[in-house]
């Protein structure tokens, strides 16, 4: 009755393949970027930043960035953590060589970076699938911790082999070091997070984009009707690494400020990217972004209400709330293994139907 | 969700909120993950102290002292997010028990103006005070223990450790790296071969360490690890028979966890502490009679007297007398961090206040200042029985090698007073 398309009328080609083809959709899209870049940031305090939404924010970039490769390209990836890893020592190393130029450049490089050494682990994606693949990318996670951790040179010879980011700022404005407003840091996330959401949506509804997804689909089909596999697989493993790279250079410039490979970017932060793409539901922006809020905030959630709200000891409340969110994993792969992207899919036909459905 | 979210959070932030005449030592805790075993105790311990001097003082200085708890998981981003969830006003002090997570904090404690105490772990530069002002390490440090191990070595050794053999066995982290520096500098000095082995966190695989120990034969092994990595290494050093009475592990390395699965072949093993262990204290009958004995001990008092739980009571008993000194400096018993930071300053703990306090001969003396944040840094050894199932100290207090660590701590803290434009302030 009120989500309708009734009277939202296409006069163009353009018009008819917007992101968001109902007037409501566009209006509540709007409405929240401009509630997200000129409402949060002054109301925002250090605990909603640090311990909320930056992490969400990048882990949101990240799912996005596996989300690529996984859910459009269908090539299945275990190296996040590693590819992270690769961001975060790029912008050290080059914010130390090169103080002066802007953190943002950096973070960007570190991108580009992290894209160069995800092609190159994305070259046996040439020869080997599904399994296989996420073996060999499962070799990348551990050969790149590994070389974080054995060769001094990226963490500049520190003793303890942590690497620390340095104060930087943007236009004046501190971004990293631990004396950075809540706001500063809110908002270089978030204006990460939607252009690269931007670029990922616009990627994969456009020539790239369709490559990929005949790859996906069936590789041999697409190659008989002339998509390269070199260069279709090869371009998403440099935008799926580049996205990630640039989620592990504000991972540890700005959220965390300080880090170490194995601790930071192990094996563990794989799987919980792969798990928020498969969770938040395959080849869908919507759904990275959603994925990441379910894993993120899930449980800084359930800490709050068990812990602070009901005066539980942390420890069984740190188990209830595995428990829970294992459980609540379950339940959502059961009832719609399309992932919550799916579920809000099938949430807004009804609303369209409502209330009169068939 | 975020509606709901936000209510929770509110909700969680008024119950957190102490009452205004308690004073705030916010406890980071783990009793989950690969660290529980030993987490559990360490907190147990810190709990149980601060309800004691609750339950039979009234607090310190009329002030209770508060300490809720909030679990990281020895996990850096939850130790971030704990940090921030705690960061009142009224929050004097932080020991999150973890190395990883104190690296996050050096520098966001000292923006807040809040005092990080690192008992035995942390940043080993962290005692030069000129530059670390909101950092406290003692008793002792890392560097501290790797001088003391090697010393005690060259005793057993009259005095020289020439073409000896020792190996390293460490947690990959910045925990288990703190102490390569300063073995290299030592294995220059007094002439011995190191063979540096890092276990990958959390540590329960390591045949391959083991394996290459085997085949290299060193003459002794020290060990830096933490959690299952502790019980791991000591398994595997059983299985292929290496001596026990050869193999040392730094302080968090010495607890009743890590030796007992290995059973009688753990018998011998030595491990390096900072403080008496057991209940043989005077203090121990007034922990029955006003914690143990009315159900308030944390965790159902199971680990009371373990060697961890007794680091775990050390640490807080040095928080205790460091607030009682502030309060005497600043004139109110309603301290904040800004004084309490100056009453560790000014912290003197003599042997005769740990008699008093019921703990005669259970650490060593403690005096600080503005250049000392880290103390003497003596450590004495402790040897498992494994037929008793108890750790016997088996030397005094011994001094670490001044000479090789102090370069090294200038050489560490100029770099990062560099690295982040601080300027000595205290000369």
């Amino acid at each position: 009755m009120i989500y309708r398309e009734a009277g939202d009328f296409k006069a163009s080609y353009r018009a008819d393949g917007q992101t968001f083809p109902l007037r409501l959709d566009r209006t509540a899209y709007w409405a929240l970027l401009a509630v997200a870049f000129l409402v949060v940031p002054f109301v925002i305090t250090d605990y909603w930043a640090t311990s909320v939404l930056v992490p969400f924010l990048i882990y949101a970039i990240a799912a996005l960035g596996l989300n690529i490769l996984v859910g459009y390209t269908g090539q299945v990836s275990l190296g996040t953590g590693g590819f992270m890893a690769v961001g975060a020592y790029a912008t050290y190393k080059l914010t130390t060589m090169f103080p002066d130029v802007s953190i943002l450049i950096h973070v960007v490089l570190a991108g580009g970076v992290t894209a160069l050494v995800g092609m190159l682990f994305g070259l046996p994606s040439l020869r080997i699938k599904g399994f296989y693949l996420a073996v060999s990318t499962l070799a990348a996670q551990f050969f790149l911790i590994w070389l974080f951790n054995k060769v001094p040179w990226f963490y500049n010879y520190s003793a303890s082999g942590q690497i620390t980011m340095p104060e930087r700022t943007v236009f004046g404005v501190l971004v990293t070091g631990p004396s950075t407003s809540a706001p500063a840091k809110y908002l270089v996330c978030l204006g990460f997070a939607v252009i690269l959401a931007w670029l990922a949506r616009n990627l994969t509804r456009g020539t790239s984009g369709r490559k990929w997804m005949a790859i996906r689909d069936m590789d041999i089909a697409a190659e008989i009707i002339g998509v390269n596999p070199l260069t279709a697989k090869l371009t998403s493993f440099a935008v799926s690494s580049f996205m990630i790279g640039i989620a592990g250079a504000l991972f540890f410039a700005v959220y965390l400020g300080a880090a170490e490979a194995s601790e930071s970017f192990g094996i563990n932060k794989s799987f919980l990217i792969l798990f928020m793409v498969i969770i938040g539901g395959l080849g869908s922006v919507f759904g990275s972004f959603a994925g990441a809020a379910f894993m993120v905030l899930l449980p800084v959630l359930l800490k709050n209400v068990l812990v602070g709200g009901m005066g539980w000891p942390t420890d069984l409340a740190a188990h209830i709330e595995l428990m829970i969110v294992g459980a609540l994993i379950v339940f959502f792969l059961i009832v719609e293994p399309h992932g919550l992207a799916q579920l809000w899919r099938l949430t807004k036909e009804k609303l369209r139907l409502w209330p009169f459905p068939h | 969700m975020k509606l709901r979210f936000a209510a929770a959070v509110a909700a969680a932030m008024m119950a957190a909120g102490p009452a205004m005449a308690d004073l705030l030592v916010p406890h980071l805790s783990y009793r989950t993950g690969p660290y529980a075993g030993n987490g559990n105790q360490y907190a147990d311990g810190f709990n149980d102290y601060f309800t004691l001097i609750n339950e039979r003082d009234g607090g310190i200085g009329g002030e209770k002292i508060l300490t809720p708890e909030c679990e990281t998981a020895y996990n850096t981003e939850k130790g971030v997010e704990c940090y921030e969830a705690n960061k009142s006003e009224a929050a004097l002090l932080y020991n999150p028990m973890s190395t990883g997570i104190t690296y996050q904090l050096i520098p966001k404690v000292a923006a807040d103006e809040k005092v990080l105490y690192t008992p035995g772990y942390g940043r080993t530069s962290a005692k030069n005070g000129d530059v670390f002002k909101w950092v406290f390490n003692a008793p002792a440090n890392y560097w501290d223990g790797a001088s003391v191990a090697i010393k005690y070595l060259l005793d057993e050794n009259g005095g020289s450790l020439e073409g000896k053999k020792i190996a390293l066995i460490y947690h990959n982290s910045a925990y288990g790296k703190e102490p390569i520096r300063t073995l290299q500098d030592l294995s220059e000095k007094h002439g011995f071969t190191l063979t540096e082995l890092p276990v990958d966190p959390p540590g329960q695989e390591q045949k391959s360490q083991w394996l290459q120990i085997r085949r290299e034969k060193p003459d002794y092994v020290i060990m830096w690890g933490w959690g299952v990595m502790n019980q791991a290494a000591i398994q595997e050093a059983a299985n292929i028979r290496f001596p026990m009475e050869n193999f040392i592990g730094i302080w968090w390395s010495g607890g009743e966890v890590d030796v007992q699965p290995a059973g009688a072949a753990a018998d011998g093993y030595k491990s390096l502490t900072f403080n008496g262990v057991g209940t043989d204290y005077p203090f121990y009958d007034d922990l029955k009679t006003h914690v143990i004995d009315p159900g308030k001990a944390s965790g159902g008092g199971q680990f009371v007297g373990s060697a961890v739980y007794s680091r775990g009571v050390y640490a807080a008993l040095i928080i205790g007398e460091a607030i009682s000194k502030a309060q005497e400096l600043a004139g109110t018993p309603q301290i904040n961090a800004a004084q309490l930071r100056d009453g560790f300053e000014a912290l003197d703990i003599s042997e005769e206040r740990m008699a008093e306090l019921g703990l005669p001969g259970f650490g060593q003396p403690i005096q600080l200042s503005c250049e000392n944040h880290g103390g003497a840094g003596m450590a004495r050894l402790q040897q498992w029985d494994a037929d008793t199932g108890t750790w016997s100290l088996i030397t005094d207090f011994i001094q670490p090698d001044a000479e090789v660590l102090d370069p090294l701590i200038a050489e560490d803290s100029a770099a990062y007073a560099a690295e982040a434009g601080i300027t000595p302030r205290c000369g």
